[in-house]
Formats: structure tokens, C-alpha cells, sequence
């Protein structure tokens, strides 16, 4: 099999394009199971990392892949080099990385807020540059957010959307914790790009509280004063809404309104303007990484999506993306093993989301 | 540590082992010279006051409040939206006026008092730390969930780069053994905060669960030439206490809020601080006469309601819910028909941290529903419907 990188076209039904996965945390570990069990034209073949005890190079290297703990430069020295790179270290990681894969005709799934390609929501715009070579999954929070402020921007002018993100401390990484400004900054400006509001704001908020909350992300849209009455463009937006919600929950079955969308009227302070407020839960699948990881699940299933067409872009075959109700009961586990609850905290603690 | 029981009868005792000279050296430069202070009180009035006000401060207030407070020598003056640098928003309230134009008229009118902002990493940025600081504010509060401190790190960083003064505030302190609180106070202190405050963002601190926590950070943080602060709130009613005895753990900070005025049933009021620590012979560098004129005849006059200890604040304090809850809850109580100390005691139980205020809105209608179904079931089985 070759894996060169140079955009060669598929030489059979079996071409698959290789993988690899840069920073072995939770991140890095989960979307290896994705790639595994929603793609069949993604093979992942390394697991890149730069600490030699990583739970994460261990598992990766138990599963047949390739681990190595000498970072991006052993990755980039070897003679196949993989065809998709997926990032799942630090914005400055991958600021760093991104020109060196582009040289090296690695196309480059960015998970990390770095922003260097454009931001990608699957449910929203999928119908992105296919020609991109580095692409950008937001954040978790931007993931999970965006559809909704689209799905009100689809319907109505939205000129300012706010979302609160709550994730449990336990599923935010050192890369999040380091770099917070990146999430609300990054966020935000999905907010405007891909959720189609003229301003946007990000917050997250890290909870401690035992037993671990679901992520919860909270969106408020600014919307005309008539919408914020009942009638006929309050119907349409919540139309839109729960078309947007089942388009998500094709690939993050745990996506979920928390409760109907409320509605609020016109105020002054609001600059005469309405206000609706969208409660998202997002509950991960819980076979790999516990249930309220749903920040993690809802990234890396973004970015495996995106990875599998790129990759049949490039290859000129058929995306082989499998839905949620495709995978069924099994999830992205599978077969594959699943990690004891108890082995988990060690890979919370090396987690970058 | 000996017997924590504080009487009326005792006389003051620093229950570190500092002498008066560690003390008076380690007391903040800002004093004027010649006056020795033994602590230095901060005023958040135009800060934690602006939960009470809903965020709708206006320049002329806060140009009455600092001007008053700057006379009455207060070294440090608080000026941001409640829940700090980019607040302003429809989770937490839009601010009336914009903060840095807030920030502005009050270094413009300070002639000796520093102003001061907070920020909460996660919500403002370094960016909005950066404007602040061109505007001229020149303390950097920075604050985090009290097992969170790591988040913080960059901000730090980049205030001290700014050449700022810098201050860790480990919010809802209550949720944290003294141990814990330590080694948080140690993060930030390593990142760069030059002082870490033990924050009772709830007042849920109960007078030895202040002192042990500030005791415990001091040990931690003190041999470095770190101070520790204390911030309190009044719904249990316990803010000056638990400034007193946070004092004679060894404290060198503390918060106050004239009239009280702050989230929840409000701050340790600053006159009532300055006028107990006058009492106790220990110095803060304020007038006690300007002080009470700055509550008394500009505060008092537009505070829409003052902060009071009623059944949702004590609530709070009780159940240990983050302060700014409280306008919130109750707005979601009239817009849903459940009352605000219900829904706070509901963000205690599920253990909501500060910032989500968002949750509010989902417990209140969740606590509708549950009443709407309690009510179909009564009148199903007995025809009458159930009061709520």
C-alpha cells in the first residue's frame, strides 16, 4: 500500500488513505475508534505523541497502529507518510505543525483552536472547499452551538448569539485549561462565520461537581421582536431548530435539547430586540469515554466525518461515512475492547480538548 | 491552633507567627508615607455592586463613588461588571454603560486610589485585560471556580507582563478543603498572582471555615511574600466576622462594598469594616468619617434596593449558592410561576458553579413542570388542585 501524500489517485476498491493522529490524549484515543468504526476508506496507521508512558500510544500500538512518542518530526521522517493528519495537541502545536504538513501534502484536520483552515461544522457546511488541505473543527463548544445559531439565522436575521458552554472539569484537558482564551475567542468567531450571526460570544464554564455533568451548552439568539411572540416566524424558527437538532444527532446520537426553546419579548435593554434561548445537552456515547463527555464525542465525530470526505475527495471515491442508527447499538467501540471505567482518569488527566 | 472560639472579650490574635515589623512591611506600598496601615481594604462596590444594580452603573455614580472612596482613603476601587470583563451579555445582564468607559471615568477621577478590575478566564480575555489596562487600571483581579485555578495561568502572565499588580480570587471557596484551597492558591501564585484570596462567593463560610481556609493558604503562599485576601458576603450575615478573624489569621486584603452593595445579601459593607477595625485598633488607612459619608450620602441615594438577608439570599448562603444567582432566580420565578429559593436550593443540590447562571432557567422550568404534574395528579385524585 502506498501512502504518499501527493493526492495520488485510489488504484483499487481496497485504496484506503492512511491516518495520523497527532496527540494521544482522550481526544486523539476516541477519534481512533471513530475512524475505526465509521470509516471504511480511513485506515489510522499512526499514533503520534511525545511522552513515552501515554495510556493513549500504549492502546494505539495494542490496536496495530504505529506509536511513536518523538513527536512530528519522526512522523514527517518516515518513508510512507500518511495521507490525513488529524491534530488533537494545541492551537501552538498546530500553528507550528500546519505549514509543515501542507509542505509535506498531508492534508490536516485541526481539532485545536489554532484556526489556521477554515471552520468546519458538519451539519451546517459540509459543501466546504474540498480543495482545502487544512481544515479547522472549531471547538467543542463551537460544535455543538453552531447548528443552533444556524438553524435561527436560517429563519431570521440574528445580530448578536451568545452560547454558554459547561463541560465537566474532568473533560477538560491541559490544551483547554492552558489556552481558555482560545475556546471563547475561536468560538466566537464561529459564532459569526459558520452560525451566521452578526456578533458572537463564548463562554465556557468548567464544573467540578461529582458525579460529572453532562456537557450543557446554552444558546441565546437575538431575534426581531415579532419572533419573540407566538406566530408564524416562532413556529418557523423552532422548525428549523428541531431539523438542525436530528441532523446532529446523525452522527452525535446524545445531542439533545435539554428542554423546548424559550422564547422571550422584546426589551429595551436588549436594544428592542427578542431573545431565544436554546438549552443543548450533549451526552457522549459512554462506550470509550464516560457518558458526560459529550464535548469530546461531539469533536472527534465532527472531524471523522470531515476526515472520511476529504480523504474520498482526494481519492475520488465515495464517502463511506456510517450514520449513528448505521452503527447501531454497538457505537464506535465496536468490538474494539473497551477501557474499564476505572482506567479513565488517567486519560482525563492528559486530555486536550 | 488552640482554641478557635472568638469572644466578645477577646482582644485580637494574629494566629500566624508574623511580627508587627513582618506585618507592617509587608503592608502595600500604596499608603502614604508615614501612614502605616496593618491591612489594606479594597472596594467593590462599583464591581460586585453591579449585580445589585443589575449592571446599569452609570458614569456619574461611578464618579461619585470613586471620588468619595478616594478621599476617604481606600488604596483599591473595584470597577468592572459583576461577573468581571466581558460580562456584559444576556446570560449575566448587558451592562447599562460600557465597562471601559467606566473604567476610564474612574482613573480619571482617582487621585490616589488604584483602580482595579476582575476578570474571569473563560469569559474575558487577555484582550479585554489589555484594554482595561490602557484605559489605566492597574490591579488585576483574576478570577476562577475555587479547583480551577489553572486556567488562569495565561492571564497572570500576561497581567504581570502588563506590569500590573495582580490578585487570585478562588470563588466559592466554600467547596474546597483548606488543602485543596492551598494548592490552588500555589497555581496561581506560580503563574504570577501576588496576592490569592480566600472568596466566599456564596457567604457560606461559617467564621473557622473562613479563618482555617485563609490559615491554610497562608502556610501555603505566605514564606513566598504572597498575601492572602478574603472577600465575604453577608447571607449568613458573617462578612465582618469573617473578615475579622481571616485578619487575625493573617490576612492582609480585604474586601468591602459600601451599603453592602453586591450580589446576594450583599458584601461586608466597607463602612462597617473600617469603623470594626478602628474599634480593634487595627489600622486601615480609611477615614471613618468619609467612609460612612460615602455609604451614607452617595451610595444610599441610588441603590434601588439595598442588599438584605431575606429568604433567597439566606438560602444561598445556606446552600451554598454562588451570590449573582439571586436577581436571576428571581426573575425566573416570576417568568415561570416557582419560587427563587427554590431554584437556588435546586443549583445548590445539582452543584452549579459561578457563571452558570443559564442553569437557572432550566431548573425553573423544570420545577414548573414537576408542580404542573404534581397539580394534574392531586386534582386527579381528590378534584382540587394544589396549592404552590
Amino acid at each position: 500500500m502506498t501512502a504518499n501524500g501527493s493526492g495520488a489517485p485510489a488504484t483499487g476498491a481496497a485504496r484506503k488513505g492512511t491516518a495520523a493522529i497527532v496527540g494521544p490524549g482522550n481526544i486523539g484515543t476516541d477519534l481512533m475508534f471513530k475512524l475505526m468504526r465509521r470509516s471504511d476508506i480511513i485506515e489510522p496507521r499512526f499514533m503520534i505523541g511525545v511522552d513515552p508512558t501515554s495510556d493513549g500510544l500504549r492502546r494505539a500500538a495494542s490496536l496495530g497502529l504505529e506509536a511513536s512518542a518523538e513527536g512530528v518530526d519522526w512522523l514527517l521522517a518516515q518513508s510512507e507518510l500518511p495521507d490525513i493528519v488529524f491534530e488533537c495537541t494545541s492551537a501552538k502545536a498546530h500553528a507550528a505543525n500546519a505549514p509543515r504538513y501542507a509542505e509535506a501534502g498531508i492534508l490536516a484536520v485541526d481539532l485545536t483552536p489554532a484556526a489556521v483552515g477554515p471552520y468546519i461544522c458538519p451539519p451546517v457546511n459540509l459543501d466546504f472547499n474540498l480543495d482545502a488541505v487544512n481544515v479547522n473543527m472549531i471547538t467543542c463548544g463551537g460544535q455543538a452551538t453552531t447548528p443552533m445559531v444556524r438553524a435561527v439565522a436560517d429563519v431570521v436575521p440574528v445580530p448578536y448569539a451568545e452560547i454558554v458552554a459547561s463541560i465537566s472539569s474532568k473533560s477538560a484537558g491541559p490544551g483547554t485549561r492552558a489556552n481558555i482564551d482560545e475556546f471563547t475567542e475561536t468560538t466566537s468567531e464561529a459564532l459569526e462565520v459558520v452560525g451566521g450571526a452578526v456578533k458572537g460570544k463564548a463562554i465556557i464554564i468548567l464544573n467540578p461537581v461529582e458525579p460529572p455533568l453532562m456537557m450543557r451548552n446554552s444558546v441565546f439568539c437575538a431575534i426581531p421582536a415579532e419572533a419573540g411572540e407566538a406566530g408564524p416566524m416562532q413556529d418557523a424558527i423552532l422548525e428549523s431548530i428541531h431539523a438542525m437538532v436530528a441532523r446532529v444527532q446523525d452522527y452525535v446520537p446524545g445531542y439533545a435539547l435539554r428542554a423546548d426553546p424559550q422564547f422571550d419579548p422584546a426589551r429595551e435593554l436588549w436594544q428592542g430586540m427578542a431573545r431565544v434561548f436554546i438549552p443543548i445537552e450533549v451526552k457522549g456515547r459512554g462506550d470509550y469515554l464516560p457518558d458526560y463527555a459529550g464535548n469530546l464525542d461531539i469533536i472527534t465525530a465532527a472531524a471523522a466525518r470531515v476526515g472520511d470526505i476529504m480523504i474520498a475527495h482526494r481519492f475520488g471515491v465515495a464517502s463511506t461515512w456510517k450514520t449513528s442508527a448505521e452503527l447501531g447499538d454497538l457505537g464506535d467501540l465496536g468490538d474494539l475492547g473497551a477501557a474499564p471505567g476505572g482506567e479513565h482518569t488517567a486519560y482525563e488527566q492528559k486530555a486536550g480538548v | 491552633m488552640g482554641d478557635m472560639t472568638i469572644r466578645p472579650e477577646d482582644a485580637p490574635v494574629v494566629t500566624t507567627e508574623v511580627t508587627e515589623s513582618e506585618v507592617l512591611a509587608a503592608t502595600p506600598t500604596a499608603a502614604a508615607p508615614g501612614e502605616a496601615r496593618d491591612l489594606r481594604i479594597t472596594d467593590s462596590t462599583l464591581r460586585d455592586g453591579s449585580h445589585a444594580m443589575s449592571h446599569q452603573f452609570t458614569e456619574a455614580q461611578v464618579r461619585g463613588v470613586v471620588h468619595a472612596l478616594d478621599k476617604a482613603g481606600v488604596q483599591v476601587i473595584e470597577v468592572s461588571h459583576g461577573d468581571g470583563l466581558g460580562g456584559s451579555s444576556f446570560n449575566y445582564g448587558f451592562s447599562k454603560v460600557d465597562e471601559f468607559q467606566l473604567i476610564k471615568a474612574a482613573v480619571d477621577e482617582a487621585t490616589q486610589a488604584k483602580i482595579a478590575i476582575l476578570m474571569l478566564p473563560g469569559l474575558g480575555t487577555v484582550h479585554d485585560l489589555k484594554k482595561a489596562h490602557a484605559m489605566g487600571a492597574s490591579v488585576a483581579r483574576i478570577a476562577t471556580h475555587c479547583t480551577e485555578a489553572d486556567v488562569s495561568i495565561q492571564h497572570f502572565g500576561a497581567a504581570r507582563e502588563l506590569g500590573m499588580e495582580t490578585v487570585g480570587f478562588l470563588m466559592l471557596s466554600h467547596k474546597a478543603s483548606p488543602e485543596v484551597l492551598a494548592q490552588q492558591a500555589r497555581i496561581m501564585v506560580d503563574a504570577g498572582a501576588q496576592c490569592v484570596y480566600v472568596v466566599d462567593s456564596a457567604g457560606a463560610l461559617v467564621l473557622t471555615d473562613a479563618q482555617q481556609r485563609i490559615q491554610s493558604v497562608i502556610d501555603e503562599i505566605g514564606r513566598d511574600g504572597a498575601q492572602v485576601g478574603f472577600h465575604g458576603h453577608q447571607n449568613l450575615s458573617l462578612g465582618i466576622a469573617n473578615s475579622v478573624l481571616a485578619y487575625q489569621a493573617g490576612a492582609k486584603q480585604i474586601d468591602g462594598a459600601l451599603c453592602a452593595l453586591g450580589a446576594g445579601a450583599g458584601n461586608s459593607p466597607t463602612e462597617v469594616l473600617a469603623a470594626t477595625f478602628e474599634r480593634m485598633g487595627i489600622r486601615t488607612g480609611l477615614d471613618l468619617g468619609e467612609v460612612l459619608s460615602a455609604a451614607e450620602d452617595v451610595v444610599r441615594p441610588f441603590i434601588p434596593r439595598l442588599p438584605w438577608m431575606d429568604r433567597a439570599s439566606i438560602t444561598q448562603g445556606y446552600a451554598g449558592v454562588y451570590s449573582s444567582f439571586l436577581l436571576h432566580a428571581e426573575r425566573a420565578a416570576q417568568r415561570y410561576g416557582v419560587p427563587a429559593h427554590a431554584i437556588l436550593q435546586k443549583v445548590g443540590e445539582y452543584g452549579y458553579v459561578g457563571g452558570q447562571e443559564d442553569m437557572i432557567i432550566d431548573i425553573a422550568i423544570e420545577l414548573r413542570d414537576a408542580a404542573e404534574r404534581a397539580a394534574v395528579g392531586a386534582e386527579g385524585a381528590s378534584g382540587l388542585v394544589v396549592a404552590r
